[in-house]
């Protein structure tokens, strides 16, 4: 099976490990991510105001080269599912808009599309028994926190994957792993988001919040589909560090990356430079 | 805290002009406060968030646009998700943002950020930040 794959701007360079790990995984669960030629940046930000129908162009270029291959477009970045996803909803919902932003693209568009999570391709075309069923090194025993974020969630009625007030996807997946997926109370916050270039104090304290709330309920490593969310996490440590005495950090991974480590990838591909908490020791003590 | 209300700058143009580019009414709103409850992102907030919806009602968005909340404001959308009467709050704050972008008010320099910092952060939080902060002029 292969799928039509959005990278975006991110997964080829300092989200390299989410991209590799996800395309690996992929092919060890029988399914392809085939880049989509030519792809354009989604945007980065879903345009909140009304007005703003050029900044649909660009999303809606990329679901219109999309279309042209298939009906599924597969992307493993959060945001740039939530501005593809959202803007696919635009397209579907609003012909006044979807005519506007076309002409002016000059490309057409059916709203015939389906934009799917990585995570939707793993639960509702693969099956979260079939991943089960591949793993050759059980996570078992192993505390994992998944952190859905806001753009996975949010809005339900357009991003339409999981209730944003008990979401379950990624325990889902990692119980599927043989690991235990920890729940705690900030799993769908917000980690500051992009306000960490902006308001570095706000995204700091937001992250350092998340992370207590995943140690304390016991998580050993903490999971991730954003590469936003990653940065804030892990490189907040340091400054989160600075500020606390006895700050305990707490490893983060994509979630691909410990998808593949399950399915029998090398963990040795996890770059411990590119972490301020190593998540090696962890696995490690897990004999992964 | 007295207020003295204008009934001249209630619905005024600004304020018609957030609602017009939110697609939202502020009066649907009747100040539950779930919003502020839910927002992630009040400790660095100069004004909460259901206080800068009502302030739009009663026509002193001057107090609203000098306000950092909208600046704050990371659209994550837990106020959307948690308000009763379906008002989307993000919306607003957006198109607050736009009416201050739109004249060039720019809330970042990016000749500001050094070196280190560019190589450490991903494309897409520097995207979204000038998305986000920077206006289109």
């Amino acid at each position: 099976m292969n799928y039509t794959y959005f990278p975006g701007c991110t997964l080829y360079t300092k989200g390299k490990s989410f991209d590799d790990a996800g395309k690996a995984a992929g092919e060890r669960l029988g399914f392809s991510l085939e880049e989509l030629p030519s792809w354009t940046c989604c945007g980065a930000t879903f345009p909140l105001a009304e007005d703003y129908d050029m900044a649909l162009a660009s999303p809606t270029r990329v679901l219109a080269h999309s279309r042209q291959r298939g009906d599924k477009l597969v992307t493993l970045c959060a945001v740039c599912h939530n501005v593809l996803k959202r803007t696919n909803h635009v397209m579907k919902t609003n012909d006044e808009r979807r005519a506007k932003v076309t002409e002016f693209i000059e490309e057409p568009y059916d709203a015939g599309l389906e934009v799917l999570h990585y995570l939707e391709v793993l639960r509702d075309e693969i099956g979260f028994e079939a991943v089960a069923g591949k793993v050759q090194k059980n996570l078992s025993g192993l505390r994992v926190a998944p952190f859905y974020g806001c753009l996975l969630l949010r809005p339900k009625a357009e991003m339409a994957m999981d209730d944003p007030d008990a979401p379950s996807i990624f325990e889902d997946l990692l119980a599927a792993l043989g690991a235990e997926p920890v729940d705690y109370p900030m799993k769908a916050e917000c980690c500051g988001a992009f306000q960490v270039v902006h308001s570095d104090a706000m995204a700091t304290r937001c992250s350092r919040e998340i992370i207590a709330s995943a140690r304390g309920r016991g998580a050993e490593l903490l999971v991730t589909a954003c590469p936003l969310c990653q940065f804030n996490l892990e490189d907040r440590q340091a400054e989160m560090a600075r500020g606390e005495q006895g700050f305990k950090g707490l490893p983060v991974l994509y979630f691909t990356e410990l998808l593949d480590v399950a399915l029998g990838g090398d963990p040795d591909r996890i770059d411990p430079d590119k972490h301020h908490t190593d998540p090696r020791p962890v696995l490690q003590a897990r004999g992964l | 805290m007295r207020v003295k209300l204008d009934g001249d700058r209630v619905r005024n143009d600004r304020i018609r002009k957030v609602e017009e580019i939110a697609d939202q009414s502020v009066y649907r709103c009747y100040q539950c406060g779930k919003c502020s409850a839910a927002c992630p992102a009040t400790p660095e907030m100069d004004m909460l968030p259901s206080q800068v919806i009502r302030y739009l009602q009663l026509g002193m968005d001057d107090k609203v646009f000098a306000a950092n909340t909208p600046w704050i404001c990371a659209s994550c959308l837990q106020c959307m998700t948690v308000c009763p009467k379906g008002v989307d709050l993000a919306r607003l704050m957006e198109a607050i943002r736009m009416l201050q972008l739109r004249k060039g008010q720019n809330q970042i320099e990016i000749r500001a950020f050094d070196r280190a910092y560019l190589e450490r952060a991903p494309q897409i939080a520097m995207i979204s930040a000038y998305r986000k902060f920077l206006s289109l002029s």
